[in-house]
């Protein structure tokens, strides 16, 4: 994307005046879409966007400029701007010798191209996942199917000698339904996301995708309210994971942590969940949503156990926050684009597996609900309060999984309910996601196998 | 047809004074080389942006930022295809046109897809251009945001940490022209600074934010912003989970900002016309209180939305959609429009250049209550319930195609109609079906707010309270 001696003179530039530190992150991002909507092809899209982000550190204080002109006479005038806003707000810096870049590459994805399936070929897709969707139920109104490809190839060069690629091609396949019945509308979602190109298509089968979306929304029209108040839940394995996600790991991220706006800070060490409970956070782990080979940084993804048995091992750290702690950056500092300045994300969280039969669990509950999918949630890491909705429920009663719920939030206290979790069951798997933080959107994954929580508030309306 | 057919071009306005005449002419030759069997629309935007974050008396960060982009939609024998691009370079430019174009190839063939053509409708004159903007130096900024975070920090003892404070600033220019007849322009500023502040005492700790927006540096209330940020802090201290029961439900302007938001999506055209919205074949019906009266109006210069024309080049005017109860109209863009066989009510919203056209609301009010019903007014009318500071998980727990409403809450207790003891981690749950019908109270307190709607202080009877 930009010559090595380019790179080096930017960086020069960024640091005349001085400063601890520059980094270029340059980014070319083609995407292309297609919309199936109302029984038509409505909509294809392609997308192109190219540009970089210089940024310089000088004591506490980061500046940033972007621009979209990646010529060296652009990438001169961002290091300007990002060197004079740095140094207008800061003070006490150093002065680097002149930055010589070593070189650190990495690809995760297969070699096939957005290119290898044809425009005609993702349309067949979707008019197949149209059909097996509307094929579910008479009661199917209304379907969209989407699909987006993207290749997002990333290049990161820093005053510490780092020179980093990534190409990361992602597709996304998802199918959305309306069921229409004597009670009104409901939906039914579905989706299948992974770090690779078209060969996510040899994986899954859309047919089966659509009919889990179909299905959803048909089952929810003979559903009863959900019930409020407190009650034991069931999670199944790859209903989401996103419990996780929110319950604690947004909560374990270093910016938070160091401006204690976390119930977690101060707390390594320290029993924070039921013994059950070992969480990871993984940027290598396959072709899943939230891997890729380098993160936005240029370090290379890694493994990091946040809590081991219950107890707190480590928080995700990205440069900026690891450096104030004198240690090295867990590969987490992601952004949305050149746009953006980096910050400290998750990539696949997940929780490993147990040794508990998830039938068993089901039928050790006397009463109680059973989630079998979840959609978003939502924290507040200073409180630790946290909500997670469901888009897929039943009822437990007397150890079978009975009628079904109509969606509803669930609302709880981080490092109460992580102890509260009583079976981990053997069924691990994982689901895509979208985790929204500061106003940027950067794609995770999240993984759980069935599992219990022995008390957990519910938001129905059921009395 | 050419790209400036002179008939039924919109008339100039004060908005598209002095706006980038640069930025037409680059859409109108981008235009220019449409083929003669396809309409083009080309639509342009160029951005200038500052960010300041503060922390602890220093700037965290500052970013400075010029962006621009191109979204081309291309329709030939009835078929849409769009592309875009982050860059105005020349040679993106017609690789993108050649995109949208190839694009259109794959769609199904739809008697409603079209591009809007004039309507002769005049564009209201609505200025959200703050000149002064650009001449305020980045040293005056920086100093407004460092003093929020100074006077947040010290609004109260039990403020233990400002946790954001930021400042931010922008300056939209677009252009839209095709070769339908459409030619317009608007440009916008915008300012804002938010605060994000932990109060503490013992163990516990909690959060409360306040903001500040306006169309530049001058309309700024810092103070009111930390205030705000501090006082709902604090007053949630000491708070526990409450107790499960049905409640008469106050909420707050802000999280009626949001609300309204939320329903918006059950008004779009687009919505209805696809079997995706509740409202779907009511028009005339009771679908609520007789309190309620909803009304997009984006010709109010007030609204944080306004603008004198939609993302397809037509005039925004006001939509009523909801009179005294009785459901009167959806918001229509050109092809929605079109499949509904109605015109366009120049509602079409797009986000940004990598965006294409639908319907939705920019301005979006509840009529107010009696003169007088402020936030006190509106506790003393319920006596007895839940008041709402803020709400979380509206993306996963309110659906506005079935109406299912269930969302996380932090608040107050109200009792003998005043706000009483904090109460936190509970849900509301009801839906948007019954809450329109159980509209209690609504207040005159109206705000406009960033985003699409404005808000008041209301309240519902007899929502489901999860908790304890």
């Amino acid at each position: 994307m930009i010559d090595t001696p380019v790179l080096e003179r930017v960086l020069g530039q960024a640091l005349r005046q001085g400063g601890d530190f520059a980094e270029v992150f340059a980014e070319d991002r083609s995407s292309q879409s297609a919309v199936l909507d109302d029984g038509r092809v409505e909509e294809l899209a392609s997308g192109r966007e190219r540009g970089a982000g210089v940024r310089v550190i000088c004591g506490e204080t980061t500046g940033y400029a972007h621009t979209a002109d990646l010529s060296e006479a652009g990438l001169l005038r961002a290091a300007e701007t990002a060197a004079a806003v740095a140094h207008g707000g800061g003070e006490g810096w150093t002065v680097p010798s002149d930055p010589r870049l070593g070189a650190r590459g990495g690809s995760v994805a297969g070699e096939r191209s957005l290119a290898t399936m044809s425009k005609a070929e993702t349309l067949e897709l979707l008019r197949r996942a149209d059909e097996a969707a509307r094929s579910s139920g008479g009661a199917i109104s209304q379907v969209q199917a989407g699909y987006g490809g993207s290749l997002r190839r990333v290049l990161v060069a820093n005053s510490e000698g780092v020179l980093a690629t990534d190409d990361q091609y992602r597709t996304r396949f998802s199918v959305s339904c309306v069921a229409v019945g004597d009670t009104g509308l409901q939906t039914g979602f579905e989706t299948a996301a992974r770090t690779i190109g078209t060969e996510l298509f040899d994986d899954i089968s859309v047919e089966d995708l659509a009919r889990a979306a179909a299905t959803r929304a048909i089952a929810k029209l003979s559903a009863r309210p959900a019930p409020s108040g407190e009650v034991p839940l069931v999670l199944a394995g790859g209903s989401g994971g996103i419990l996780f996600h929110e319950a604690c790991g947004h909560g374990l991220e270093a910016d938070h942590i160091l401006k204690a706006a976390s119930v977690y800070a101060g707390r390594i060490g320290q029993r924070v969940a039921s013994p059950l409970v070992t969480l990871v956070d993984d940027g290598t782990v396959g072709s899943e949503w939230g891997t890729f080979a380098v993160d936005d940084e240029g370090r290379p993804a890694q493994r990091n156990v946040l809590i081991e048995d219950g107890v707190l091992t480590d928080y995700l750290w990205d440069y900026l926050r690891a450096r104030k702690e004198g240690r090295v950056p867990s590969g987490n500092g992601r952004r949305q684009s050149y746009q953006h300045l980096p910050m400290v994300r998750m990539t696949n969280t997940f929780l490993l597996p147990g040794e508990d039969d998830p039938d068993a669990i089901v039928a050790d509950t006397p009463r109680g609900v059973y989630v079998a999918k979840l959609g978003g949630g939502q924290v507040n890491t200073t409180t630790g309060d946290f909500v997670f909705g469901t888009t897929e429920a039943y009822l437990i009663e007397d150890g079978k999984i009975t009628a079904p719920l109509r969606d509803a939030n669930l609302i709880g206290n981080g490092p109460e309910i992580l102890t509260r979790i009583d079976a981990v069951a053997t069924d691990f798997a994982m689901t895509p996601g979208t985790c929204g933080k500061d106003g940027q959107s950067v794609p995770v994954g999240c993984g759980q196998a069935t599992l219990r929580i022995t008390g957990v508030t519910i938001g129905g309306t059921a009395e | 047809m050419s790209a400036t057919t002179g008939t039924g071009r919109p008339a100039s306005t004060t908005a598209d004074a002095g706006t980038g005449g640069d930025l037409l002419r680059l859409a109108e030759r981008v235009a220019g080389w449409a083929g003669p069997e396809e309409e083009v629309e080309v639509f342009v935007a160029r951005g200038e942006e500052t960010e300041i974050r503060a922390y602890e008396g220093q700037v965290e960060s500052l970013t400075s930022a010029t962006s621009a982009g191109v979204g081309i939609r291309v329709v030939s024998d009835h078929r849409l295809g769009f592309a875009w691009a982050g860059t105005l370079d020349e040679e993106l430019l017609g690789a993108t046109l050649d995109a949208a174009r190839d694009n259109a190839r794959y769609a199904t063939p739809d008697e409603h897809v079209r591009l809007a053509v004039p309507d002769h409708v005049p564009a209201v004159p609505v200025d959200r251009w703050d000149d002064g903007l650009a001449s305020v130096p980045t040293s005056a900024k920086v100093e407004m945001v460092l003093a929020l975070e100074a006077r947040a920090r010290g609004g109260d003892p039990r403020i233990r940490q400002v946790s954001s404070a930021d400042y931010g600033d922008g300056a939209v220019e677009t252009a839209l022209v095709s070769t339908t007849g459409i030619r317009s322009a608007n440009r916008r500023t915008s300012g804002f600074l938010s605060v994000g502040v932990i109060a503490g005492e013992g163990d516990a700790s909690q959060t409360g934010s306040g903001f500040t927006v306006g169309r530049g540096v001058a309309d700024l209330d810092p103070e009111r912003a930390a205030s705000e940020a501090v006082n709902r802090a604090v007053r949630m201290l000491g708070a526990t989970k409450g107790p499960s029961g049905r409640a008469s439900v106050v909420f707050d302007r802000r999280a009626v900002t949001t609300l309204l938001a939320v329903l918006s999506s059950a008004l779009s055209g687009e919505a209805v016309s696809k079997g995706r919205s509740f409202f779907a074949g009511r028009i005339g019906e009771e679908v609520g209180s007789g309190l309620v009266t909803l009304v997009d109006d984006p010709t109010d210069v007030r609204a944080y939305g306004a603008s004198a024309y939609d993302a397809e080049g037509l005039a925004c005017r006001r939509t009523v959609l909801v009179d005294r109860g009785v459901l009167r109209g959806f918001l229509y863009d050109t092809i929605a429009g079109s499949r509904a066989g109605v015109a366009s009510t120049g509602a079409a919203v797009r986000g940004g250049y990598a965006g294409t056209p639908s319907p939705g609301c920019r301005a979006l009010t509840l009529a107010p209550g009696p003169e007088g019903y402020d936030e006190a007014g509106v506790l003393g009318a319920v006596g007895d319930g839940v008041y709402v500071q803020s709400m979380t998980g509206v993306h996963s727990g309110v659906n506005p195609v079935s109406g299912d409403f269930s969302v996380g809450v932090e608040g107050l207790m109200v009792r003998d109609g005043g706000l009483a003891e904090p109460v936190r981690e509970i849900t509301v749950a009801s839906t948007l079906q019954r809450m329109l019908q159980s509209l209690q109270v609504v207040g005159a307190d109206v705000e406009w707010f960033p985003g699409i709607a404005a808000g008041q202080t209301v309240a519902f009877g007899d929502m489901q309270i999860s908790g304890a």
